[in-house]
C-alpha cells in the first residue's frame, strides 16, 4: 500500500500556487456556470423568463466554459501526477492557464458586450451569418479565445510529449505496446504515463485540428470569398470537439488510477488488458467522431457505419477495463471510504453508466429520432456531472486531506448524497424529456415539453448546492493542504 | 413500442445493472479479502463478459446495420414522391405540404444559408425522422408515413436567435384504400 501523500508528489511554494489557480479557477467556473444553466433549464419551465437572445448567449457561455474548465482542472491532474515520472515544466504549466483566461476574457466580452450567440461549436457558417443579430468582430472575438486556450493545451501536450520522449524514448514505447503482444510487462511502468501519452497523441491532434478550422474562420470571417466546404469544416468541427471533451474525461481518470489504490489498500498496476484498452482507445477516440454526423447523409457511408461501430467499441475499455478493475479493486479490500473515496468510486459509476445512453445513440436508427434532442446532453451531463466532476472533485479532496482515514465533515456526508440525488434526477431528467422528443438548444419550449424542466431545475439546485459544499471545503482546506516530502 | 421507448427501457437496466454492482461492491468493501483470490475469480469472470460485450455488439450491428438505414444519396428512391425542402434563417420552404399515409416521400434537404436540422414531428408530437439541411449539400431523407393527421418540421440544428421560431406543417391523409 502507497502512502496518503507521496514524496514525489510534493509541491514547491509556486507550483502550489499554480495548482492552486487552477482548483480555484475550475471551481469557481463550474458553480457560476451551474446556475447559468439553471437559469436556462428553469426558463424553459416558464419559472423565469429569459429573452432568447439572453438564452442563447447564456447557452454559448455555458458550453464553452464547461468544457473549457473540464478541460482545465483535468489538465492539471495529468500535470500533478505526472510530473513524478517526467520533468514537466512549471512555466508551461502556468502559461496555459493563463492563455485559458485570456481566451475567457475575450470569449466572455464576445458574448456578453458584444452579443455573440452562436453556440459554443461555432459550427460553420453560423459565426459569421447571424443574420444580423451579432457582428462579425463578436464572432471573431470568440473564436480568437478559442485559439488562445488551444494554444495553451497545446503548449502544455508539447512540454509532456518532449518530457515523456525524454525518459521513454518514444511515445509507443511509453503507451507500452512493446507489451501488447507478449514478453513481461514491467508493472511499475506508471499507469499516468499510458494514459498522459494517450492524451496526448489524441488532443494535441484533436486540438491541432480546431486550431486549425477557427483560423479558417477567422480568414472566412473577414474574407467572404474565402468560402469553405461546410461538410469538411463540421468535420473538423466535431473531430475537435469529441476529442477535447473525451480527453478531460481521460485525464481526470489518472486521478483514480493513482488514488483509488490508497484507500483500498491495492495496487492497481499495468497489464496486458489494460494496455491493449488503452492503445485501442488512443485509435478509437479520433476515428468514433462521425458518430456526430449521422444525419450528414452525404457523409460516406463507410465513415457512419464506422462511427455507429466505434461508438460500441469505445465503450469496451471503459466498461470491462477501467470500471472493472475500479470494482475489482476495491472488493473485499477493507475499503477507507472518505470523501476522496467515494467521489473517486462515484466518478466510475457516472462514467460507466454515463457510456450506455451514448453508445444507443450512436446506433444510426436510433440516432434519426433521438439526434438534437434532450438525449444528447442527457448523456454528456450524466458523464460529466457523476462521471468526470467526482474524479476531479476526488483529487482535490484529496489533495487538502492528511490521513486516508481523516474523517469527513457532515456537510460532506450532507453533500455527497445530495450531489448524487440531484445529478441522477438531472441527467436522468433530461434523458427523459429526450426520449420524449424535446428538441435540445431551444430557448422557448413548446407547452408539451415543458413539464420536463421543474423537476430538472430542483434537481439542478442540489446538485449545486452540493457542488458549493465541496467548493468551499476544496478552496478553504487548499491553504492548509499537506505538502510531504522535499519538493523537487 | 417506438424506438425511443425501446432506447429509454434498455438504458435504464443497462445502467440499473451497472448501479446494482457498484452497490454490491460498495457494501461487501468493507471485510477485506486476499486481492489475488479475488482478482483470479474477477477476471474469470470478465473474460466471459468481455465476450458477452463482443457477441451483443457483433448482433446489434447486424441488426441495424445489415440493411443499411440510410437511403442511397446518388439515385432517386424508386416510387417515392419527390419534394424540395429549403431551410433559410429562420423559415422552411417545402415544394409539397400535402402527403398520403403508405406512400413514400423523398424529402431532398438543404439550407442556403447556415445549418438547420429538418426534424418531422408525429401528429403525437414525436420525432418520427430527421436530416440535416446543409448549405452547399442536399441530403435525402426517404419516409412513409404510416398515420394521417397534421405533422411539424422543427429545426433541431442551432440555427441562431430565433432557431426555436423555425416551424412549419404538412398535412398526411388517410392511405388510400386497397393499396398505396
Amino acid at each position: 500500500m502507497s502512502a496518503l501523500h507521496q514524496p514525489s508528489e510534493a509541491l514547491s511554494r509556486r507550483e502550489r500556487i499554480v495548482l492552486n489557480l487552477y482548483a480555484i479557477t475550475g471551481l469557481a467556473v463550474l458553480v457560476l456556470m451551474m446556475l447559468g444553466g439553471i437559469a436556462m433549464r428553469m426558463s424553459q419551465g416558464t419559472w423565469i423568463e429569459l429573452p432568447p437572445d439572453v438564452f442563447y448567449q447564456l447557452m454559448t457561455a455555458h458550453g464553452a466554459a464547461m468544457v473549457g474548465i473540464a478541460g482545465l482542472t483535468s489538465s492539471a491532474v495529468m500535470w500533478y501526477f505526472l510530473r513524478k515520472y517526467v520533468s514537466l515544466s512549471p512555466g508551461i504549466f502556468l502559461a496555459n492557464y493563463v492563455l485559458f483566461m485570456i481566451g475567457a476574457v475575450l470569449i466572455l466580452g464576445s458574448i456578453f458586450v458584444l452579443k455573440f450567440g452562436g453556440g459554443w461549436t461555432f459550427l460553420y457558417p453560423l459565426p459569421v451569418k447571424s443574420n444580423g443579430m451579432w457582428s462579425v468582430h463578436a464572432a471573431a472575438g470568440y473564436m480568437l479565445g478559442l485559439v488562445s486556450i488551444g494554444v495553451g493545451f497545446l503548449l502544455f501536450y508539447l512540454d509532456a510529449t518532449l518530457a515523456i520522449l525524454r525518459v521513454y524514448g518514444n511515445l509507443g514505447r511509453a503507451l507500452g505496446l512493446q507489451w501488447l503482444f507478449g514478453g513481461d510487462i514491467d508493472k511499475s511502468h506508471p499507469a499516468t504515463v499510458v494514459a498522459s501519452t494517450m492524451v496526448i497523441i489524441a488532443n494535441g491532434l484533436g486540438t491541432l485540428c480546431g486550431a486549425v478550422v477557427l483560423v479558417l474562420c477567422l480568414v472566412n470571417a473577414y474574407v467572404p470569398a474565402f468560402e469553405l466546404n461546410a461538410l469538411l469544416a463540421k468535420n473538423m468541427i466535431y473531430f475537435f470537439g469529441h476529442v477535447f471533451i473525451n480527453a478531460s474525461i481521460y485525464m481526470g481518470v489518472i486521478a483514480v488510477y493513482e488514488l483509488l489504490p490508497r484507500y483500498s489498500g491495492r495496487p492497481w498496476g499495468v497489464s496486458r488488458p489494460f494496455l491493449w484498452a488503452w492503445a485501442a482507445s488512443t485509435i478509437m477516440v479520433l476515428i468514433v467522431y462521425p458518430h456526430h454526423l449521422l444525419m450528414d447523409f452525404v457523409m460516406p457511408p463507410w465513415m457512419l457505419v464506422m462511427g455507429q461501430i466505434i461508438s460500441y467499441t469505445s465503450g469496451l475499455p471503459v466498461l470491462a477495463v477501467t470500471a472493472y478493475g475500479a470494482l475489482t479493486n476495491v472488493h473485499r479490500s477493507g475499503m477507507r471510504w472518505s470523501m476522496p473515496a467515494k467521489l473517486l468510486m462515484l466518478s466510475m459509476f457516472g462514467w460507466a453508466a454515463g457510456v450506455i445512453p451514448a453508445i444507443i445513440d450512436g446506433v444510426i436508427r436510433v440516432n434519426s429520432v433521438m439526434h438534437n434532442t434532450l438525449w444528447v446532453p442527457g448523456h454528456f451531463h450524466f458523464y460529466l456531472i457523476l462521471g468526470l466532476w467526482p474524479m476531479l472533485f476526488g483529487f482535490m479532496y484529496h489533495v487538502i486531506r492528511a490521513r486516508a482515514d481523516e474523517p469527513d465533515s457532515a456537510f460532506d456526508r450532507l453533500g455527497f448524497p445530495a450531489y448524487l440525488v440531484g445529478g441522477l434526477i438531472f441527467a436522468g431528467m433530461l434523458l427523459m424529456a429526450g426520449q420524449a422528443s424535446v428538441a435540445r438548444r431551444w430557448a422557448v419550449h413548446l407547452p408539451e415539453w415543458v413539464p420536463y424542466a421543474p423537476a430538472a431545475s430542483l434537481a439542478a439546485i442540489l446538485v449545486v448546492l452540493a457542488t458549493v459544499v465541496f467548493a468551499v471545503r476544496i478552496v478553504s482546506g487548499l491553504p492548509k493542504a499537506p505538502n510531504v516530502g522535499t519538493a523537487h | 413500442m417506438t424506438t425511443q421507448s425501446l432506447v429509454w427501457n434498455i438504458s435504464l437496466i443497462a445502467i440499473a445493472i451497472i448501479a446494482v454492482a457498484f452497490l454490491y461492491v460498495a457494501a461487501r468493501s468493507g471485510a477485506a479479502a486476499q486481492y489475488e483470490g479475488v482478482q483470479k475469480k474477477a477476471y474469470g469472470i470478465r473474460r466471459w463478459f468481455f465476450w458477452a460485450l463482443v457477441l451483443l455488439g457483433v448482433g446489434t450491428a447486424y441488426a441495424t446495420l445489415a440493411e443499411f438505414p440510410i437511403p442511397d444519396q446518388r439515385a432517386p428512391s424508386a416510387g417515392a414522391r419527390v419534394v424540395d425542402v429549403v431551410g433559410k434563417q429562420w423559415y422552411w420552404e417545402l415544394s409539397a405540404n400535402q402527403f398520403t399515409a403508405g406512400v413514400p416521400v423523398e424529402f431532398r434537404v438543404t439550407a442556403n444559408d447556415v445549418n438547420h436540422g429538418f426534424g418531422i414531428y408525429d401528429p403525437n408530437g414525436r420525432l418520427v425522422a430527421q436530416v440535416q439541411a446543409m448549405p452547399g449539400f442536399t441530403n435525402r431523407l426517404v419516409h412513409t408515413f404510416t398515420e394521417a393527421g397534421k405533422y411539424r418540421v422543427l429545426c433541431l440544428e442551432y440555427c441562431g436567435l430565433v432557431h426555436h421560431n423555425m416551424i412549419t406543417e404538412f398535412e398526411v391523409a388517410a392511405a388510400r384504400q386497397g393499396g398505396k
